[in-house]
């Protein structure tokens, strides 16, 4: 019966993921029919583009957790009524269409931009904000943080509350509490936010070019260039793809040691 | 070429603007006049246009965003009036760059009637034998095409092309800031505008500029050449605030940004809506270029494509597309029905004379001509502008180490917590 019910998911992952993982796999490795390594071996030439979009990403994704983590542990305890509405308004932002977001960004923190227009006021500025690295990582961090928020928030509501009075009554104080018993269990929940944070944000382009100015070239941007630059490299391309993905892959990997307790891999 | 994609933009920026002046709303409400003068429509030949009326075909138009005129502002709705002259339909859709065109058809699984390529795209896409030739009996209006658009460098027989639109790339700037007397190319250079000059995204264009600069062909394939053109790339990057395309349009129009290289047509419609921009093309000389329709091998209905080439070709219907997205018109016809304040604009109708002999039209460049370009371009990029930032490396080895240390001692711990 549960292979019935799963058929057309497994059908679906076969065709659309399998596959195109598979095709990327053999874009990345062989020219005309046959196997080479040159286009894997190309993509070192790269690798402080590579660096930058790893570093980048991981400062998204630790201010994500930063930001993130507090906020779902007060949302949990607050009043189950208004647990709904806030969570809304959380998510009311994603509503509006990605770009549309990112654009926003731009007349903020531009040279005429709003946030400047107000320094103005003080006499300070203008500030250059716009076109630096600082933005591409306000971005991620602002584009990407509900999908941490939720996974965490989803973990730290459903924490059985006895469990906390049990720490309580054991002798725990409020920091107890939190760093030995809703760490440890919310710990699912951190791990899946940081996976659903940090993939998006290292292999983003968009975010980059708007907010980067262009001068800050992520992976992303170097595969669509690959595609849609000058010259079509279509391997090149895969190959790049790929090694982003083994990195990913392996950092998932590290990642996932942590959540070891739980016999659920996150990959 | 690249057009604008994202009219959402200035539609937030006015909303800002509107939530800062609340009181003074002026909403614009776009001449009433032009209406009526717009929607007659005269077609030279009616009955060629009925001859594949009730055959339920449906063409597939590929063109560039923005890049037709679509029935607001009370122009005509070119794809509409098709329809309702000859019975075929239309289905419209757009894309950002040649590159992105040709990504589309090479990677197969799509089927086009009429695409709209530039100039250099056309004579790869000839090479690589990818046009369909058209067969001009079915085009009658390529008499109305100018004569000094006939056989053009990328398509030299004129057999697989018709001309859409043309226009050059200059530079805009911000009148009440920038004061030379005479500007060109170098000016976007300029450490005294640091900060606030924009650059084209775009290597093709971006390398054309500096070529012209260094004296080089725009068509250049000499390595050398394509690398001193790179360095004079790098050196600019310390001056530019940002590598944009269609964002040219809304940080110009925004005073983000005083300086910016663009494409005539795009820069005239910028030029009416804002007082303090101006446009200059470099005497220097500057690039040339072409967007013509195309039917791509394989095409289904190559007659019914035909026929919507040459209806575009109409003096009506090329007379509402210039006039809407602000290209110049290779039509002669269109061209005639134009004022004379339009005829004799500098902008968008520079004369013969520096067309012929200071400007260059693209060609397709070889494979490794690309591929080099792309690299250099690529290495400008990731260059990292005045202090490299040494410590991302060692930081990130750091942080694999502690992570993988962590990993390994709580291993243990845990071995060790099973044991009991």
């Amino acid at each position: 019966m549960k292979k019935v019910v799963s058929a057309p998911y497994l059908i679906w992952m076969a065709i659309f993921v399998i596959v195109p993982l598979l095709m990327v796999a053999y874009f990345a490795f062989f020219k005309d029919g046959h196997f080479t390594l040159d286009y894997v071996a190309n993509v070192s030439q790269y690798s402080n583009i590579f660096i930058r979009s790893i570093w980048l990403a991981a400062i998204a994704t630790a201010i994500c957790l930063v930001i993130a983590y507090p906020v779902a542990m007060i949302l949990s305890e607050m009043d189950t009524k208004y647990q709904g509405t806030i969570l809304m308004i959380v998510m009311l932002p994603m509503w509006m269409n990605f770009l549309l977001r990112t654009y926003a960004w731009m007349t903020i923190l531009g040279n005429n931009g709003i946030l400047n227009q107000f320094f103005g006021f003080f006499g300070l500025g203008p500030f250059k904000m716009l076109n630096t690295q600082g933005a591409v990582v306000l971005g991620m961090v602002y584009n990407y943080i509900p999908f941490m928020l939720l996974p965490i928030y989803n973990v730290i509501a459903k924490i059985d509350k006895s469990v906390l009075e049990a720490a309580q009554d054991l002798g725990c104080n409020r920091a107890q509490v939190i760093l030995k018993t809703i760490l440890p269990l919310s710990m699912p929940g951190i791990m899946s936010g940081i996976t659903m944070v940090f993939v998006p944000a290292i292999s983003t382009f968009i975010i980059s070019r708007m907010l980067g100015g262009g001068g800050n070239l992520l992976i992303g941007d170097l595969i669509e260039m690959q595609f849609l630059g000058n010259s079509y490299n279509p391997n090149l391309g895969a190959a790049i793809s790929l090694v982003l993905m083994v990195i990913v892959l392996l950092i998932m990997t590290l990642m996932n040691q942590f959540d070891a307790d739980d016999d659920r891999p996150l990959i | 070429m690249k057009k604008r994609l994202w009219f959402i933009p200035t539609f937030v920026l006015s909303l800002t603007l509107l939530a800062g002046c609340a009181g003074s709303s002026s909403v614009n409400t776009a001449g009433g006049d032009e209406e009526d003068e717009a929607l007659t429509l005269t077609i030279e030949d009616p009955d060629y246009y009925s001859t594949l009326k009730g055959r339920n075909i449906t063409i597939n138009v590929y063109n560039w965003g923005e890049y037709i005129s679509d029935g607001s502002d009370g122009m005509l709705d070119v794809n509409e009036e098709f329809t309702k002259l000859t019975g075929i339909k239309v289905n419209y859709t757009t894309y950002a760059t040649n590159e992105e065109l040709y990504a589309k058809l090479k990677g197969g699984g799509s089927s086009y009637d009429v695409i709209i390529p530039s100039d250099y795209m056309i004579s790869r896409m000839i090479n690589e034998n990818m046009l369909e030739p058209l067969d001009f009996k079915n085009i009658p209006n390529m008499k109305n095409i100018m004569e000094n658009f006939k056989n053009p460098e990328y398509d030299p027989d004129q057999r697989y092309s018709v001309p859409y639109t043309w226009g050059t790339v200059g530079i805009i700037y911000d009148n009440t800031v920038v004061d030379e007397e005479e500007i060109g190319w170098d000016i976007l250079w300029n450490e005294d505008y640091a900060d606030r000059i924009l650059m084209f995204d775009n290597p093709r264009d971006a390398f054309a500029i500096a070529e012209n600069m260094l004296g080089y062909s725009l068509n250049t394939e000499d390595p050398e050449e394509l690398e001193k053109a790179a360095a004079k790339l790098t050196e600019q990057k310390k001056v530019v605030q940002a590598y944009v395309m269609d964002e040219i349009f809304d940080k110009m129009g925004a005073g983000e940004a005083i300086i910016a290289p663009y494409y005539a047509g795009d820069a005239r419609t910028l030029l009416d809506e804002y007082d303090n921009l101006s446009f200059v093309i470099p005497a220097s000389g500057t690039n040339l270029f072409f967007d013509a329709m195309c039917v791509p091998k394989g095409a289904k209905n190559k007659r019914a494509a035909e026929m919507y080439i040459n209806f575009m070709c109409e003096a009506d219907i090329a007379y509402s597309t210039t006039e809407y997205i602000g290209y110049s018109t290779p039509n002669q016809a269109a061209f005639d029905l134009l004022d004379e304040e339009e005829q004799t604009d500098e902008v968008a109708y520079p004369d013969d004379e520096f067309l012929a002999e200071k400007t260059e039209v693209f060609r397709n460049l070889s494979n490794e001509a690309n591929q080099k370009m792309q690299d250099l371009w690529t290495d400008m990029k990731s260059a990292e502008e005045q202090t490299p930032n040494r410590v991302i490396v060692p930081v990130f080895m750091l942080l694999c180490i502690i992570l993988s240390v962590t990993v390994i001692i709580r291993r243990h711990i845990k071995a060790k917590k099973d044991i009991f």
